[in-house]
């Protein structure tokens, strides 16, 4: 296979931003995450956890709470609004002022007929569902103090609100508080601090649970308003809570980083009462456990430590399945590096700012293992500031490096780029058509800017130095609302690939300026695209790790797509958990694919044989302790280098140099603010 | 640190070729500590000046009669007392006469008589005091408490014994020396006079120096002839070389040294004629000086000077024993203060004394006033300024105090003591009674403030404090070396005891180490574990003897395996954890790096 030079970067300080409420619709399997800067993720469980859409974030804008209805996503937060979301568009669709302070939470009632947020002046106060707006009906009855969380009985009757040191419910018709339940303060010191409900549940049975700052879970009666059962699960507080569907079980979530476990059952064997009983903790946080959800195999927790964690529950899934294993979401499943291949150039993108850098440049040769002498050391050449408030969504760099390009969800900005003496100037006038994107991609010639629209279309803008003009824009025929999250120029200039959340992949002639074809919809979404530098074949990575290549000459796929897909892909790649991100062609060997995820980068070599159900798929080691004739013998198709972790961007430059930017969850861990205290052996 | 100085020839020796003595009978002072009659075992008495090394005058008694014991010089009558011929009633063993007492006769058969009384009535029956075949071997008088002892030694049948004859009002007691291997008699004794208490130091043919401890308090109430037995402890095992001592002679300096000749020097061969001085508290050898031609196994001391025939002189040797403390014996100490320097440091400070009374004064008013006043007079003192300045005067204020408690037993004044204590500007070695007298008013509290506060108590005080109490005690300072001995005083029931006590300690510190935090004085576990391995090593072999305590043994033996067993998996881990760090070494990468790496 051969030796690399590798430009080892990990001056990209990617930072994830702690995860603050998610809400799980269990109809589209869709989990909604809300994130410190105000972005908004949603991820797809029935397609491998994948993250299909991120809306992102804007100064000012601190979620709260989340709440589906339906396929409407609402969230409210401490600016005192509400906000419904454009999935579709992924932006907000608009914002309503409650008018009652900061709202800390939110609740729809399960018919979907109304929304219940509370507030920070101690109301209630419910909206009512219209098809295109919220419109604000009433008040309930008005408490002392604010109301921190919110519970719809099923019924849609009552209504439990998680206050200062007590729990009201409420008649959802009279809007009168029917019931007060005191919660009771810590004890000792934290005995003259108020105690706060931080969440609550009201289940079908009138049981109401709650979860509160002095480390109790407790189980009340709803009906006559009286404390059945105290848990008390930490020291410090409990967040947050979330109920099965079936009300079987139900999970807290604590500033421990813990997640405390309950479930209805008899508690002695031959008893025919149920109770709920404490039955398994798990800590896969390090941090404050925030946000917690409750699918029906697994429990979904995220919090200060910025990892979504989905922890399945094995009495409900089967074992050593792919299903039964922990995952830990740590990075996004897109790029957040644009390398400038010709150039050798790195664009890094962060929710208000982009970093362009140079990387360094070192002379000689060396053998495998070395590190070679740095002759030029990387150097950061811009660093740009968004404008306005919201956050960036997406980056692109030209691959020669004089144009770069971002949107936010209201615009999109370009830059013409002089390296001699560096400066950098924003083009003024963009065509109109141009006002956000989803995706941008640059030509491979830098001619050209391509910036994924509504409706799933491509608009297509041409760049020279005088004026940037509206070309084109390319809309696929199938109609599909999805936005697009991929795209793909073609080195020769001649095809532009587009993926979208429907799982379409639309091939565009850039000659005709005309859909050339769509590749066969496969039912996992498109996690990379590629077209191949010579032979014009397409391949495509999916959330489900499945490969193919499609030839976009025979409209069909390729031999070798056809034989990996009769013969399998192996086990173990299929086991892999976090999605590929970028693919890459070596212009030296055209038979090879270049490709990676968060834990490691791949050479598919098709002209090896692929590897066989029994043969080793992580096989490097032992190749390379195997004398030069065996290797033959031994060697697959896929050649995967572990020796970088984690990655977000693998990437070959023109000089066939590989671009490695590494981002150790180490070193994440380490930005975050300190844990809570917690006693630990001999400390 | 004890030495010995130069010595000088105050006279010549005729010793009789086929006798085995000097020659002399004995060096008794005179006027004062320069002057010495020397009384010869034939006719003479001469009178020297010893600064001055030459006779002053010499007496001689007639052709045909014979000096059977040395003559005294009676400072009273300024008169030279000898006998001739052992005669005045009966046959006189010897005459005795402390400074400033009156002369004593003790005869032969045990009885004793002052001078004055058998001079004025010459033909009064002497009753017979010892048995048949009971002789006495030694004798001297001392002067304790302002009454006259004399003092004797015995042998019958190869059975001691010890008299103390007590006059005015004439009190008898005796006791029974323990017996030493058979066949072996005392060399040699001395006796002392300190705190209450009269000692009685002898030495065996086999090297071993035994001390034997008398009160004063109860002498006489039990009056009789029967033989108390009388406690013994070994103060030093002398070498010895190869076969038994044969003339030798222990001579007590002071309360921590004693004078040996005769003995080898254990550094120096098998040659017996050293003159050593001996630390007893730490067994320590402190000085040496080989004395040329023949030892005798005679020797007398007077105030700083030894006088030692050998050969065919008779040497006087200066010598100095500084207050003993084991850092002292260890040569560690900063030479102390000569008592002279002491007391121009303390006149100094008095004249810086301008407020309340002077340290004069109040020294004064501690030896005479009553309790209560003394109290407020050295609180007022304690509460100046310039307490810092006083240290050393505050060191002879304490051991007035210590010495009026000792002399008057109803004097005591714990308080001030403790105050003075709590200053931090005593030593041990300042007021060497504070302790002894702490513990025999049983005033623990004062004990446990020395404890903590002297830096160079004895280890043979701490032993005594050993005996009576336990957990400051084992924070004090020692020497493995030295305490072992002593330790080895205790008796196997107390071993136990205090071993049970120690493992007791031990699992309760260790299993709740927070105790050990919040109780500052209480001791640590290293301390703990020390002790009891100088216990072990003390008393092994007695204890493996002792039923009772086999099981404690065995329990030990159990923890001392866990232990071990523990620290060799501390040790593993230690080394896995090495690993661990030397593995992370190599994983640093900096921000950026170019690295070749080969695919296959």
């Amino acid at each position: 296979m051969g030796e690399f030079k590798v430009h080892r970067v990990r001056f990209f300080d990617y930072m994830p931003s702690a995860i603050r409420a998610m809400a799980f619709n269990s109809r589209t399997e869709r989990l909604a995450v809300a994130r410190a800067d105000g972005a908004l993720e949603i991820f797809n469980f029935a397609d491998h956890y994948f993250q299909e859409k991120v809306i992102p974030g804007q100064d000012g804008r601190a979620v709260e709470a989340l709440c589906w209805v339906g396929q409407r996503l609402f969230s409210a937060g401490l600016n005192g609004e509400i906000t419904e979301y454009d999935l579709e568009n992924m932006r907000p669709r608009y914002t309503v002022e409650a008018y009652g302070g900061p709202i800390w939470t939110i609740s729809s009632n399960s018919q979907g007929t109304l929304l219940a947020v509370g507030c920070e002046d101690g109301t209630v106060k419910m909206f009512e569902l219209l098809d295109e707006r919220i419109r604000f009906q009433r008040n309930l009855e008005r408490q002392k103090g604010r109301i921190i969380s919110l519970s719809w009985h099923p019924s849609g009757t009552l209504i439990a609100a998680g206050m200062m040191d007590m729990i009201r419910i409420f008649d959802a018709e009279t809007g009168h508080a029917t019931h007060r339940l005191l919660v009771e303060r810590g004890a000792g010191a934290s005995k003259s601090k108020e105690v706060v409900v931080w969440s609550i549940a009201f289940l079908s049975d009138h049981t109401i649970v709650s979860g509160d700052s002095a480390g109790k879970v407790q189980i009340w009666d709803g009906l006559t308003g009286t404390l059945v059962k105290t848990h008390l699960v930490t020291k410090w507080d409990v967040l947050a809570l979330a109920v099965s569907q079936d009300e079987s079980s139900l999970v807290a979530g604590t500033s421990e980083g813990t997640v405390v476990q309950f479930q209805f059952i008899a508690s002695t064997v031959d008893q025919q009462d149920k109770e709920w009983v404490r039955t398994r903790t798990f800590k896969n946080h390090s941090h404050d456990v925030r946000a917690l959800a409750h699918t029906e195999t697994a429990v979904v927790s995220g919090g200060m430590d910025t990892q979504l964690v989905v922890r399945p529950l094995l009495d409900k899934v089967e074992k050593n399945t792919q299903e039964s294993a922990l995952r830990k979401i740590a990075f996004p499943h897109r790029s957040l590096v644009c390398c400038a291949k010709k150039a050798g150039l790195l664009l890094f993108q962060f929710p208000d700012h982009l970093e362009l850098w140079r990387v360094g440049e070192s002379d000689g040769l060396g053998k495998p293992g070395d590190s070679l002498p740095v002759k030029r050391n990387p150097e950061k050449l811009i660093q740009l500031k968004r404008k306005g408030e919201d956050h960036i969504c997406c980056s692109a760099l030209s691959p020669c490096g004089g144009w770069l390009a971002y949107s936010t969800v209201s615009a999109v900005r370009l830059y013409r780029i002089q390296y001699n003496n560096i400066s950098i100037t924003k083009v003024s006038k963009l065509p109109k058509d141009l006002r956000s994107a989803h995706q941008l991609c640059f030509s491979s010639d830098s001619s050209k800017l391509f910036a994924s629209s509504s409706h799933s279309s491509v608009v297509i803008v041409s760049l020279n130095q005088l004026e940037c003009k509206h070309l084109h824009t390319l809309k696929p025929r199938s109609g599909s609302r999805q936005p697009v999250h991929l795209l793909f120029a073609s080195e020769d200039g001649k095809w532009l690939a587009a993926a979208n959340a429907d799982c379409e992949i639309h091939v565009y002639n850039l000659h005709k300026l005309k859909l050339h074809c769509t590749v066969p919809v496969h039912s996992s979404c498109p996690t990379a695209i590629a077209i191949h530098p010579v032979t014009s074949n397409l391949v495509v990575v999916h959330a489900d790790q499945q490969i193919f290549e499609y030839s976009l000459m025979q409209k069909e796929y390729t031999e070798w797509s056809r034989k990996l897909q009769k013969q399998g892909l192996h086990s173990l790649w299929l086991e892999r958990d976090t999605p590929v991100t970028h693919i890459s062609y070596s212009p030296k060997n055209p038979a090879h694919i270049f490709l990676h995820d968060m834990f490691m980068f791949c050479i598919i070599d098709q002209s090896l044989p692929l590897p066989e159900a029994k043969t080793m798929l992580y096989n490097q080691m032992t190749l390379r302790s195997l004398p030069e004739p065996e290797r033959i013998r031994h060697s697959h198709a896929f050649k995967i280098c572990k020796n970088f972790q984690h990655l977000l961007c693998v990437s070959l430059l023109e000089d066939h140099s590989l671009v490695v930017v590494e981002r150790p969850l180490l070193d994440i861990m380490s930005q975050l603010p300190a844990p809570v205290r917690q006693k630990k052996f001999a400390t | 640190m004890a030495a010995l100085y130069e010595g000088y020839t105050l006279c010549g020796l005729v010793p009789a070729q086929t006798l085995p003595n000097s020659g002399i009978q004995g060096v008794e002072t005179e006027r004062d500590s320069d002057h010495v009659i020397v009384t010869d075992s034939t006719r003479s008495v001469t009178l020297y000046k010893v600064s001055d090394q030459k006779p002053l005058s010499s007496w001689t008694v007639k052709q045909g009669q014979t000096l059977t014991c040395s003559a005294v010089y009676s400072s009273q009558s300024k008169e030279f007392v000898a006998v001739s011929d052992s005669k005045v009633s009966a046959d006189v063993w010897r005459v005795h006469c402390v400074p400033e007492g009156e002369p004593v006769v003790l005869f032969q058969r045990g009885a004793v008589r002052l001078l004055d009384s058998l001079l004025s009535a010459p033909q009064q029956p002497i009753e017979e005091v010892l048995a048949q075949e009971e002789a006495i071997r030694w004798s001297t008088n001392i002067l304790a408490e302002s009454k006259q002892f004399v003092i004797f030694t015995t042998e019958q049948k190869g059975d001691h014994f010890l008299y103390l004859q007590r006059l005015n009002p004439n009190t008898l007691q005796r006791y029974r020396l323990e017996r030493e291997e058979p066949g072996l008699s005392p060399l040699s004794f001395s006796a002392s006079y300190r705190d209450n208490h009269i000692r009685l130091l002898y030495l065996y043919p086999n090297g071993h120096v035994y001390q034997s401890v008398v009160s004063m308090r109860g002498l006489g109430a039990d009056e009789g002839a029967q033989a108390l037995p009388l406690p013994r402890n070994l103060l030093l095992g002398l070498p010895v070389g190869e076969g038994l001592l044969e003339a030798a002679s222990a001579l007590v300096l002071d309360e921590a040294h004693v004078a040996v000749v005769g003995v080898p020097h254990p550094s120096a061969g098998a040659g017996k004629d050293f003159l050593c001085i001996w630390n007893t508290n730490f067994q320590t050898l402190q000085a040496g000086k080989e004395m040329a031609g023949k030892i005798y196994g005679q020797l007398w001391g007077y105030s700083n000077k030894l006088f030692i025939p050998h050969g065919k002189t008779l040497s006087v040797i200066p010598y100095e024993c500084p207050k003993s403390s084991l850092a002292a014996a260890l040569g560690k100490l900063k030479q102390a203060k000569t008592e002279g320097e002491l007391t121009q440091i303390w006149s100094t400070a008095t004249t810086q004394a301008a407020t309340s009374l002077t340290i004069d004064q109040v020294l004064e008013v501690t030896k005479m006033a009553p309790v209560e006043e003394v109290q407020k007079e050295v609180e007022g003192l304690l509460s100046r300024a310039d307490i810092q300045d006083l240290q050393a005067s505050l060191g002879q204020l304490a051991s007035t105090l210590v010495s009026r408690s000792l002399a008057d037993p109803a004097f005591y004044t714990p308080s001030t003591l403790a105050q003075l204590v709590h200053t931090q500007s005593l030593c041990h070695s300042v007021c060497p009674d504070l302790v002894l007298l702490a513990l025999e008013k049983k005033d623990y509290f004062l004990c446990q403030l020395c404890l903590q506060f002297f830096p160079d108590i004895p280890e043979a005080v701490t032993c005594a404090c050993l005996k009576l109490h336990r957990n400051e005690v084992l924070r004090t300072p020692y020497s493995d070396t030295f305490l072992l001995p002593h330790l080895k005083d205790l008796s196997s029931q107390q071993v136990v005891l205090f071993l049970q006590y120690l493992q007791f300690l031990y699992l309760k510190y260790s299993q709740d180490a927070s105790t050990q935090m919040h109780g500052l004085r209480s001791p640590s576990l290293t301390q703990i574990m020390d002790w009891v391995c100088l216990l072990l090593d003390a008393h092994f072999t007695v204890l493996v003897m002792t039923p009772e305590a086999k099981g404690l043994l065995l329990n030990l033996h159990c923890f001392v395996k866990s232990q071990v067993r523990l620290v060799s998996e501390l040790g593993k881990i230690e080394g896995s954890l090495q690993e661990l760090n030397k593995m992370k070494v190599k994983k640093d990468v900096g921000q950026y790096s170019i690295e070749v790496i080969e695919l296959f």
